[in-house]
This record gives C-alpha cells, sequence and structure tokens, in this order.
C-alpha cells in the first residue's frame, strides 16, 4: 500500500475542508440572511461540480492554471514558480470541485434558524458579529461540522479533476485514487484493493459520523 | 409618584405596504402616541399589531413616516433615517419568547448586558431574578423550563437591560389566568418603578381588562380606537372588533324605525320578520347595519317570559347543543340565527334538546351597534 499517495490525500483533503469552511461561512451568511440581487447565480455556481462532469472542471482549472493562463499568470508573479503540478495548484482545482459539499449543508443549517433569535440578538444590543458568534455558530454547528466533513471525504475520493490538473508526480500531486489507478492499471490489484479497502473504510467512518449527528445531509437548496 | 417617573412619550406616525402577492396589498397606516404606562394593542389577527412593534424595534422598516421617542428620532423616512435595533435600547419580548435555546437561564438574562462590568451584571441579574420568582432556574437551559417560567426568563432578560420602551407580543399566552395574573402583578410593580411606554399586543379579552389603562384597536393596518378598555371594548364599532373582543353573534341588520322617545330603534334580522330593539344609533331607518351580541349576554327559557324588563323575547327553535368545557354552545334559529352560551348546569336542568322551542331573552343595551 502507498503509504505516502495516502497522507497525501488526507493532507489535501484537510487543507481543502479548513479553507473551504472558511470561505463558506461568510457565504453561507449571505446567501441565507441577506436579500440581494442576483443570488440565484451564485447559488447555480456553488452548485455547478455537482453536475459538471470532473473533467470539465479540472479542463478549466488546468486551462487557467497554465503558466499562461490567467491565474498561472498571477501565481508565477506573485510566487516565482508556476502552478500546474504542484500541491497548491491541487489545492485550488479541489476547492471548487467540492465548493458545494461546504456551503450547502451551511446555508441549510443557517436557514433552518428561528429567524426571532436573531432578532432578539438585534434588540438586546448585539453586533451582527456577536450575534454570528454567539447565536448563530453554536445552533448552525451540526451543519458546520457537517460541511467539513462532506468537503474533506468528497476531496479524499476526487480522481478527475486531479488527473487533469495535478498530473502523477509522488509525494506531490500522486493522491490515494491516482494510486489504486496506477496500481490497476500495472495490473497490481493485490495493492490497489489494499488501498480501495482503506478509503472505503475512512469515508464509511466519515460519513457515519455526519449521519450520526445530523440527518439531513443531502438537502437541496432550502426552499424559501 | 407620578411626578418622579420619567415622561417619555413614543410617537409614531408610518406607512407601510406589503404586496399582496395577488391578493390585496396590506397597508400598515399608523398614527399614535403611546405615554409611558401600559397601552394594550388589541384587534383580530393579521391586524398588523406586530408588524408595529417590529416597525418602532428597528427589525422592519416603515416606508414612510416618523418614529420618535421624545426628541430622539428612531426613523424618519423623509431624511432617510433609521436608527439600528441595537441603538433604539428598548426591549422586545415576541410571542415566541426566542429564548437562547443553547444558553442557560443566567446567559439569557445577562446576554443584553455584554457592555456593562461583570459585576455590575450580576446585580442587576439579581435584582430582577428576586422580582421575577426564577432565582432557582439560573442554571437551566430554556428547554428545561415550563411555559410560565419561560415567558418570566424572556421578561427578564428584557427587563434587565432598563429599556426606554418595552414592547410585549402576546407574552402571557397560553397561561392559566391565575398565572397569568401574577405576572402583570410583577410588570405592573416594575413598570411603577420605571415609567416607561410599554407596548402589549393581546387578542385576550381578559388580558386587556387586567393591564389596560389605554387600549388602542387595531384593524386591517389601521387604528379603529383609542381608549379605555370598557368603552372602547364593550361598545365595538366594527364587526372585527366585534368578533375579537368576543362578541359571538355578529348579525346583518335593517333599521325598521326610530322611537325617540323610548331610546331606541327597531331593526330586523338577517333579512327576516324576526324584529329587535337596540339603543338608539347613528343609522337612518332603510339602513344596512349590523348588530353585535356576546352568547353569553342572551338568556333562555323554556316558556313564553313574562313581566321582564328586557324588551327583546323571541321565539326559536334549538339546532345544535355542543358542550365546550365548561360552557355549552346553544345554537337557535329564531328566523336569524344566535350562538347562546349557558353552563351545563343549565342545560340539564331545563332538560334543552335539538328541535326544541325556546325563547331567547336579550336585553336592549346587550345589543351593540356596528359598522
Amino acid at each position: 500500500m502507498n503509504t505516502e499517495a495516502f497522507l497525501l490525500s488526507l493532507r489535501l483533503s484537510a487543507t481543502v475542508a479548513v479553507l473551504l469552511q472558511l470561505f463558506a461561512l461568510p457565504l453561507a451568511y449571505a446567501l441565507a440572511f441577506a436579500k440581494w440581487r442576483g443570488k440565484f447565480l451564485v447559488e447555480s455556481v456553488v452548485a455547478l461540480p455537482l453536475v459538471l462532469p470532473p473533467t470539465v472542471l479540472g479542463l478549466y482549472a488546468l486551462l487557467a492554471m497554465a503558466p499562461r493562463g490567467p491565474l498561472g499568470k498571477l501565481w508565477q508573479s506573485l510566487f516565482g514558480h508556476p502552478l500546474a503540478f504542484t500541491f497548491a495548484g491541487l489545492v485550488i482545482a479541489s476547492f471548487f470541485y467540492s465548493l458545494p459539499f461546504a456551503v450547502q449543508p451551511v446555508v441549510a443549517s443557517f436557514e433552518a434558524l428561528d429567524r426571532r433569535l436573531l432578532d432578539a440578538s438585534a434588540v438586546l444590543g448585539a453586533s451582527r458579529m456577536r450575534t454570528f458568534f454567539r447565536v448563530i455558530l453554536p445552533l448552525a454547528w451540526p451543519g458546520v461540522l457537517t460541511a467539513l466533513v462532506l468537503s474533506f471525504a468528497h476531496t479524499l475520493g476526487e480522481f478527475g479533476v486531479v488527473l487533469m490538473v495535478g498530473g502523477n508526480l509522488p509525494g506531490i500531486t500522486r493522491t490515494v485514487s491516482i494510486d489504486i489507478y496506477d496500481r490497476v492499471q500495472s495490473l497490481d490489484y493485490a495493492g490497489a484493493q489494499q488501498t480501495a479497502l482503506l478509503l472505503l473504510l475512512v469515508c464509511f467512518v466519515v460519513l457515519s459520523i455526519v449521519y450520526g449527528v445530523n440527518r439531513r445531509v443531502w438537502s437541496p437548496w432550502p426552499a424559501r | 409618584m407620578a411626578g418622579e417617573m420619567s415622561r417619555a412619550m413614543l410617537s409614531v406616525e408610518i406607512r407601510k405596504r406589503f404586496s399582496g402577492n395577488g391578493a390585496a396589498p396590506f397597508i400598515l397606516d399608523v398614527r399614535a402616541s403611546f405615554a409611558s404606562g401600559f397601552t394594550v394593542l388589541f384587534g383580530p389577527s393579521g391586524a398588523g399589531k406586530s408588524t408595529l412593534l417590529d416597525c418602532i424595534a428597528g427589525l422592519q422598516r416603515p416606508d414612510e413616516g416618523e418614529i420618535r421617542l421624545d426628541k430622539e428620532v428612531f426613523f424618519d423616512g423623509a431624511r432617510c433615517i433609521s436608527l439600528s435595533p441595537q441603538r433604539r435600547e428598548l426591549a422586545y419580548v415576541f410571542q415566541s419568547l426566542a429564548l437562547f435555546p443553547h444558553l442557560s437561564v443566567e446567559e439569557n438574562i445577562r446576554y443584553g448586558l455584554a457592555k456593562l462590568a461583570v459585576a455590575e451584571q450580576h446585580r442587576r441579574v439579581e435584582n430582577l431574578v428576586g422580582a421575577f420568582h426564577i432565582g432557582n432556574l439560573l442554571q437551566r437551559r430554556p428547554g428545561e423550563l415550563s411555559g410560565g417560567e419561560k415567558q418570566r426568563v424572556a421578561l427578564a432578560r428584557a427587563l434587565v437591560t432598563r429599556p426606554r420602551i418595552l414592547l410585549l407580543d402576546e407574552p402571557l399566552t397560553g397561561l392559566d389566568a391565575s398565572l397569568r395574573r401574577a405576572i402583570q402583578g410583577d410588570l405592573r410593580a416594575w413598570n411603577a418603578a420605571n415609567g416607561i411606554p410599554i407596548l402589549y399586543v393581546t387578542h385576550n379579552r381578559e388580558e386587556v381588562d387586567a393591564i389596560g389603562e389605554h387600549v388602542l384597536t387595531l384593524a386591517d393596518g389601521r387604528v379603529q380606537e383609542s381608549g379605555v378598555p370598557r368603552a372602547v371594548l364593550d361598545a365595538p364599532r366594527s364587526v372585527e372588533l366585534a368578533q375579537a373582543a368576543g362578541f359571538e353573534n355578529v348579525l346583518l341588520a335593517k333599521v325598521v324605525e326610530h322611537r325617540p322617545a323610548d331610546g331606541v330603534m327597531r331593526v330586523s334580522l338577517e333579512n327576516s320578520a324576526c324584529e329587535i330593539e337596540i339603543p338608539l344609533g347613528e343609522a337612518a331607518p332603510g339602513s344596512e347595519v349590523r348588530v353585535a351580541i356576546r352568547a353569553g349576554d342572551i338568556l333562555l327559557a323554556t316558556e313564553a317570559p313574562h313581566y321582564l324588563s328586557a324588551r327583546n323575547v323571541l321565539p326559536g327553535t334549538i339546532e345544535s347543543i355542543e358542550a365546550r368545557g365548561v360552557l355549552v354552545a346553544i345554537r337557535v334559529r329564531t328566523g336569524a340565527s344566535f350562538l347562546v352560551h349557558v353552563t351545563p348546569g343549565a342545560v340539564r336542568s331545563l332538560e334543552l334538546a335539538p328541535g326544541q322551542l325556546i325563547w331567547l331573552v336579550i336585553k336592549t343595551h346587550s345589543c351593540h351597534l356596528v359598522r
């Protein structure tokens, strides 16, 4: 079994899950509580990776991150090295790939909150920030946990996007799913099975945690 | 005592329009002043009571108008001023109470005191906890409290902030009468010392009598009447108010003739031959009016009664008898259809049964002309 690939996948998934959540919390706040035009467009963009083939997402990510792509150029000028086929590139692509899983559970849990609690907080003099940390977050934490775990698990299992933008560099971009694919290609079925079984177990445990905490995991955008 | 009280006056003059999604739009259009002390906001559900409180609290924004506490402007549509709820320094107890379920009772009560020193927070909480009898609940979560305890905690959480206005949206709904009276007593005692405008929404008639120094009736987004509770609610002048104020019988009537010498006029009910006398009012003979009569104000007799002062004695038949807890609702058809409330004992002793011939006895002054 390829421990290196497995550890790389865990590191990638954890990084993406945490970064996504930092991004998803304010976005979910805006989607759940604020009224603005064009909200549906943002919702559509966030949900796109659910329906888009990973290869399509990967292709566009690759084009953007290529040395002459907009993101690639920016990265090169900021850090002095190319973005494509690096761990950072993988993080960026995975970020978009797992976006809906990080945002939707949080929005759902925010929208399920009793609005009168937020009103009460405001009337009692609490700022929006204090309301967020003292009322919204403590009451919506099952949704936030769901989002963290789902985006972690979803990134762990990604294949198409990694294949497109990561290539297959051991220790840098060869994740566990790529490793399994490689082994099958080279007829190493025993090695592939070992890794696959471990991945299966990890994903099962992770999802059990989520479902144990919160039943409404696969809710689509809630009705308004 | 009155001299020591602050003389804060809340003035509201607002309009807010809600598009009705195809139905007729709802327009809240209120002009009113609230002095310190209790003002009961009374009216049928959907009259705009909660919306009015939300506008005063800054949770909803009126389309136009002005909200002021003395000289301080909370909202001014023309000058585009709208203070945030945080800066209005008022307290609002919602119908749902909205206690924070993940915080203990003490944390709930201290929630609005975050800007004060901890020692001062404790001092204030202790003061109020004594007055509202919740000292033994402080470490519990709202989910572990009874309905009455929750309501006390919600009131304490509101009052501990020393608000300049207190908005109460049916805060005591669902409590039995004795518990409600006890909490009302606590509230009244608190306000004797504080003297701020208190707006108290209810559509419970008993609460109006118990708490109201002043009552303002709302219907369909507009102020209908304003005054002392007895005057306003015992002679409701609109159909919605009559129904909300507990007049079970609101009948269509046509004025037949005026009898100024007797101080009455005769009206025919629901296009039938059934006629009754009601107090002389501003309605010309021939005009269509409505008459409101409480179901509890009608007497039943199994034989034609004589020698009564009551002017209206109507023969009819019992259509249905329905027991509703401590009272029995009897529907009687006389030409018009009346709902009569009697006690279960009366049904037994008079041996009332559907189909039976019966006489209705109604005092003239139990009949109220409504718009």
